[in-house]
Order: C-alpha cells, then sequence, then structure tokens
C-alpha cells in the first residue's frame, strides 16, 4: 500500500508504540500535522519548542521508554537544541522530529531555514536528514533503536515537507542491523574475575554508582552486591534513587555538594567500584588529589567514559545490571569492611546532613516536608542550582527513576517542563518540580500546558530574590559584590499561577508549609507553591572550585 | 607521538563533518586527512595522522568508535604500513639554478618535473613522509614559493600475502 510520508512517520510511530509526543506546529509541518489530527496517538502542544524536548525528556527519565518531540523548521528546532543537549549530557533516550524546508531549498537561506543536522551533530547521539521518502520507515526504525540501546541518548529526524508528501510502499522493518553500531553488553568474563578478586581482598570499599544503574534497572543487582559484601554505597546526581538511602550502607551523594562521609570514604578507600558513572568534575573536584590510595574498578557501557578522566585499574565495558550479577556470583567470600564500615559510621555521626532548624523558613526545611507529607513517594524534578542541591540532599530517595534533574548540562528552566512529561509518563504519581524563583521563569509559559492537559504537578518555588547559586559563590568566593544576582521586579507568583488558571498559594511561615503542602495535594489541577524562604541561605557542604573533595566547607554540626 | 589511524565510514553526507567535528570539539590535532572511497563504494576510507599521547590516542579511537557512521578503525601506529603522499612543490629558479634543480628532482626516486615555468618550476612527488621532507629540504635552498600536499595514505601491509 502507498503511504505519504507524512503518514509513514506516524504509523512508524505506532509501531514503536509511542503514546505520548509533545511540541509545536509549524509551516513545514503541516502534511504531518494533518495526519496527526486523526491519530491516537496523544500530542501535547507545549508553548515553546524548549519545553517539549525537557517533557519528552521527564518522560523518557520517569518511564524508560523514548520520548519523542516535534518541532518546525528553523526557530523551532533551534529552540529545541538545549532540551536535545540536556538530554544528550545525561544519556536520555529521545527522538526529536524537526520539519525541513523542501528538498530543492535547503542550502538556500530558505524561509526558517536551519542546517539542523549541522547544529545538533555534537549534541546528538546519531541524526538524520531524510532526502528521499523511500529511506523513512527504515531511518525511524533505526533512531529508535539507537536512541534506545547501548548508551541511550538523543537522535534527531529532519524530515522535509516535500518528503512529507512523497508517497511510497510502506513497510516497517522487523529488525534493524547496522554494520557499525553494536553495543557491547556482556562484561569481558576475565575481567569480572579480576575485579571479583579485587573486592574480595579490599579493606576499604566504596561503590560509586551514576545513572547508569537506573538506565539499566541494576537497582537490585546493586543492592545484592553492596549487602552481600558489605561495601558501602554512595551516588552521583543522577545516581539518586538508585540505591535506597535508608539503608545502612548508603552514604548519599558524593561530590561539590555531597555529604562529607561520602566525599570521606572515597577519599580513603582503597578499592573504588564505580557503576555506570564517569568521574565528572563535579564528582572529582581536583582530580590529581582524587582518592590517591584506591584502586578503580570501572563498569560502564560506554567505552570513551573509561580511563577518561582518572586512571583505571579494571574497566569492564558492558551493561550494569548484567555485569553486577555475574559479579555477585564471581565473589566467594565478602572483604572484611567491619572496620571501614565504623569508621564511615563515625564521620555520619560527626558530619550529618544538617542545616539551621530555627523558626525561620528554610528551604531545606519546605524539601524535607515535600518528603514528609508525600511520605517519599512523589517523583521530584528540580530546577538547577540551590533548588536542585537541596532536593538532592534533604528529600530521601529510595527508588530509581523518582529524581529527575539536568545533570550534566545543569539546564535551568529544566524541571517544570520536565514534570509535566512525567505527569504524563506516570499519571497516578505526584509529582513535584523543586524550583526556585531564576529557574521556574525561564519555562513558565508551560502553566498553560498543565492547566490545558489537567496535570497535577505541584512547583514548589524556593523563592530567594536571587539567582542562589552563583550569589552563593559570589558571596563566598567575590566578597559579597552580588553582580546581577538579585531578582529585582519578580512577579506575584500567585497571581501569575492564577492568571495561567492554576492555583496559587503563598507560604511565608514556617508554621504554615505543611499545611499548605497538604492542601495542594488535594487540589487536582496543577499548583504554584511560593515558599518566600531566607533570602542569603547556602548549599553546604560544599567542596570549593579545584580543591579535594574532601576539603569541604560548612560541613561540621 | 604521531599516531596514523585508518578509519572506513559510511560514504555518506555529513560524516566527514562528523569526525572533523569530533576532533575540534574534543581538543584534538590533526595533522592531515585523507579521504577517499575503498573497493566498496559504500565504504570511505579516512586516513587521519595526528599528535597526541598514548591516552589522547587512545580517547580518540573510542570517541571515533563511538560514531554510528563509523565502522572500523585500524590504530596504524601498532602495525606495519605503506604509506605515501602526493606533493606538489614550486620552487623559484635562476636560469643558472635551473640545471640544479632538475638535476636533484631527477636523482630523488618518485620526484618529477610537472611544470616549467619562466621563473619557476613545478615538482611533483610521491613518496613516504621521509621522502616528502628529505624533497622539501634538498628544494628549500633555492626558495620554495608554493607547497600542496595530499596529507598521507596508508595501507596496512599483508603479511599473509
Amino acid at each position: 500500500m502507498k503511504m505519504t510520508g507524512a503518514k509513514i512517520l506516524i504509523e512508524s510511530l505506532r509501531k514503536e508504540k509511542v503514546e505520548v509526543m509533545f511540541g509545536y506546529p509549524g509551516g513545514v509541518l503541516l502534511p504531518l500535522f494533518d495526519v496527526l489530527y486523526d491519530s491516537p496517538i496523544k500530542f501535547i502542544l507545549t508553548r515553546h519548542e524548549q519545553g517539549a524536548a525537557h517533557a519528552a525528556d521527564g518522560y523518557a527519565r520517569a518511564t524508560g521508554k523514548v520520548g519523542v518531540c516535534i518541532a518546525t523548521s528553523g526557530p523551532g528546532a533551534t529552540n529545541l537544541v538545549t532540551g536535545i543537549a540536556t538530554a544528550y549530557m545525561d544519556s536520555v533516550p529521545m527522538v526529536a522530529i524537526t520539519g525541513q524546508v523542501k528538498t530543492h531549498l535547503i542550502g538556500n537561506d530558505a524561509f526558517q531555514e536551519a542546517d539542523v543536522t549541522g547544529i545538533t551533530r555534537p549534541i546528538t547521539k546519531h541524526n538524520y536528514l531524510v532526502k528521499d521518502v523511500k529511506d523513512l520507515a527504515k531511518i525511524i526504525k533505526e533512531a529508535f533503536h539507537i536512541a534506545a540501546t547501548g548508551r541511550p541518548g538523543p537522535v534527531l529526524i529532519d524530515l522535509p515537507v516535500d518528503v512529507q508528501m512523497q508517497e511510497t510502499k510502506y513497510q516497517y522493518p522487523k529488525e534493524v542491523s547496522i554494520r557499525s553500531y553494536k553495543p557491547t553488553y556482556r562484561g569481558h568474563p576475565g575481567q569480572i574475575k579480576r575485579a571479583a578478586k579485587l573486592i574480595e581482598t579490599s579493606k576499604r570499599p566504596v561503590l560509586y554508582t551514576g545513572g547508569g544503574i537506573i538506565i539499566s534497572g541494576a537497582h537490585k543487582e546493586l543492592k545484592i552486591l553492596a549487602e552481600k559484601c558489605k561495601i558501602p554505597v554512595t551516588t552521583t546526581l543522577l545516581g539518586l534513587g538508585g540505591f535506597p538511602e535508608t539503608n545502612k550502607l548508603s552514604l548519599g551523594m558524593l561530590g561539590m555538594h555531597g555529604t562529607v562521609y561520602a566525599n570521606h570514604s572515597i577519599m580513603e578507600s582503597d578499592l573504588i567500584i564505580a557503576v555506570g558513572a564517569r568521574f565528572d568534575d563535579r564528582v572529582t573536584g581536583r582530580i590529581d588529589a582524587f582518592a590517591p590510595e584506591a584502586k578503580v574498578i570501572h563498569i560502564d557501557i560506554d567505552p570513551t567514559s573509561l580511563s577518561k578522566n582518572i586512571r583505571v585499574d579494571i574497566p569492564i565495558v558492558g551493561d550494569a545490571r548484567m555485569i553486577l550479577s555475574e559479579l555477585v556470583q564471581r565473589i566467594r567470600k565478602a572483604p572484611e569492611t567491619a572496620a571501614w564500615l565504623k569508621r564511615i559510621g563515625e564521620w555520619k555521626k560527626r558530619s550529618p546532613l544538617f542545616y539551621k532548624r530555627d523558626n525561620k523558613l528554610r528551604p531545606q526545611y519546605v524539601v524535607e516536608m515535600i518528603h514528609e507529607v508525600t511520605k517519599g513517594k512523589a517523583i521530584i524534578a528540580t530546577e538547577v542550582g540551590q533548588n536542585q542541591m537541596w532536593a538532592a540532599q534533604h528529600y530521601i530517595y529510595t527508588t530509581p527513576r523518582t529524581f529527575i534533574s539536568s545533570g550534566g548540562l545543569g539546564t535551568m528552566g529544566y524541571g517544570f517542563p520536565a514534570a509535566i512529561g512525567v505527569q504524563l509518563g506516570k499519571p497516578k504519581a505526584i509529582v513535584f518540580d523543586v524550583a526556585g524563583d531564576g529557574s521556574i521563569q525561564m519555562n513558565i509559559q508551560e502553566l498553560t500546558t498543565a492547566v490545558v492537559n489537567k496535570l497535577p504537578v505541584k512547583i514548589a518555588i524556593l523563592n530567594n530574590g536571587y539567582l542562589g547559586m552563583v550569589r552563593q559563590w559570589q558571596e563566598l568566593f567575590y566578597k559579597k559584590r552580588y553582580a546581577h544576582t538579585t531578582l529585582e521586579g519578580n512577579p506575584d507568583f500567585v497571581k501569575v499561577a492564577e492568571a495561567y488558571g492554576a492555583v496559587g498559594i503563598r507560604v511565608k511561615k514556617k508554621a504554615d508549609v505543611k499545611s499548605a503542602l497538604k492542601k495542594a495535594l488535594k487540589i487536582k489541577g496543577p499548583v504554584v507553591l511560593d515558599f518566600i524562604v531566607e533570602g542569603e541561605e547556602n548549599v553546604f557542604p560544599m567542596v570549593p572550585a579545584g580543591e579535594a573533595i574532601n576539603r569541604m566547607i560548612g560541613g561540621m554540626a | 607521538m604521531k599516531y596514523t589511524l585508518s578509519v572506513l565510514v559510511e560514504n555518506k553526507s555529513g560524516v566527514l563533518a562528523h569526525v572533523a567535528g569530533l576532533f575540534s570539539a574534543r581538543g584534538f590535532n590533526i595533522d592531515s586527512l585523507a579521504v577517499g572511497e575503498t573497493e566498496d563504494p559504500s565504504i570511505s576510507r579516512m586516513t587521519i595522522v595526528g599528535e597526541g599521547d598514548e591516552r589522547t590516542m587512545d580517547q580518540v579511537k573510542k570517541q571515533l568508535n563511538k560514531l554510528i557512521d563509523v565502522i572500523k578503525i585500524y590504530d596504524l601506529s601498532r602495525i606495519q604500513f605503506i604509506d605515501r603522499e602526493l606533493m606538489l612543490i614550486r620552487v623559484v629558479i635562476t636560469p643558472k639554478d635551473r640545471e640544479r634543480v632538475i638535476d636533484i628532482v631527477d636523482s630523488v626516486r618518485g620526484a618529477s618535473v610537472a611544470d616549467v615555468g619562466d621563473q619557476t618550476l613545478t615538482v611533483e612527488a610521491t613518496g613516504d613522509q621521509t621522502m616528502v621532507h628529505a624533497l622539501i629540504e634538498l628544494l628549500r635552498p633555492f626558495g620554495i614559493k608554493e607547497i600542496v600536499r595530499t596529507g598521507k595514505i596508508a595501507m596496512a601491509i599483508n603479511n599473509k600475502k
């Protein structure tokens, strides 16, 4: 049967079991949107293409499925760029579809033309410009395959308007075979054996785990390994939820704003077992001072992550879940870690995470109360900056895919549209966006999207009147010269919420936090909670830039 | 340390941009890059000569492998190979130098006179890196006006025969 390119695209998306897509129409997408008009695929019209990309990203992180977003040529496509780069840095499976001008006009500086495959080349796992409708079905099949397998990432398909209108015989390929793309899943048995030996004889081992645990679904295997061998576990920002923080072996997050005990454990460790993490500079601090006595086992599906930042003794390329389950079987006797755990226990007792518990409304308290009133069952999306770090530190994560945050790229404006995507993927979940008064304004237009689609996302603005994280650095390292970090002229967020048709609640007193949160949870639609918090509260502990990670400030109780 | 990589890639538009972009984005240096179709028209071969320590080279190879359109990478730094480069070199000559320059060119295997002008003489040369460099040095005293080089291409030595 003959079909147009537009129809082929939508049919193929259905074959890939796409239930929802996020996007914004435009001139060169008219044929496609005409087909979409009759399609059962749920289409979420965001109010900015960046919102569509982040929503697709949030949907993907919460569900593990491929997120799909769509935008028109030129400015539509360039507006997706931040969202695609965000997904790329955090290995999020995404397929982004962009309209393109007619094939014969490409390169002519046509109206709304941009070299989108050129622009997105360094921020996609792969991209395609479809020049012939006959290639379209195969390209879509490949795109979904590449996005979701190996180390996941965004794949972009640039689709000219004339290709959408051309007809060809449609047959969706059953299988993909790309001669140059065959990710490695099984770890090298010899390497796993060597790793097991090293673990058995270690005295001060630490498991350092990242987003790879969550992506590969290795949380059970990680728990088995940690408990069998009594090895403490620290997670990266993106690894939160991969190991329950209620577990005695949990050290919480490490790095620049990690716990004192996680950072000390890493620095004094004799064996770091890194799984699905990449020794990012926010984790290692000063690299030449990092974990001087430790041997390193590094398990990652992406070979480029191995030995990129630090020297690795036993690299193992492959899937975290498969490798951990084999590793557990290979370990004959657990290492003796009693003395090590005792030492860590002392650090935990001496330097817990803390903040000043007085009568003032402090942002950390808000995060704690979100945890309390939701009984720890919420999915937390965050913006970027202080709000993100407090959300990471003071909520207790126990389940994978419950912390949704832009780690690698650090994209302000990510959290709210991502929360919209999360809510669509997990309709029954309680979804919070922990926001700052700066970040929320970067994509506040998506309030319409939440209202129109009746999505009960709760936005908790930790409103301190500053671009807080930059202000904190100015306070500590630039003599309190607050250059352009004071957010004068913030709007009245309650009125903004109301103008969009959402509910706004302002909270000025600590005593009112809990009741406001409870009230918000009872409301079926989106709610903006405007918490007027202490203005100059800082995120502690903190490793100053360029320092070793055990040289923390603000870490002692 | 200089390294030579022979990289098989899909013969599609955008692949060269992808490879070149990777080098610039990650701060790797390229000394030369030569691209051409192979015996299979769907595959191109890139011969990349670069400079970097062991760790950089390791990253270069891994990062290249990560590109979907890269099919296979041969690290020629680790095996024996034959390499050739084609060079055109234009030398300024006076009538009294002409004979000497032609003598030099005749004495070097792989070099020949491609064009003789009023005040210049153009030499073409094909050879490995040592030969190409040697020829440049031999001709330098006469005054080199212009050099055009293709960049190195290389092929592993087939021990199986």
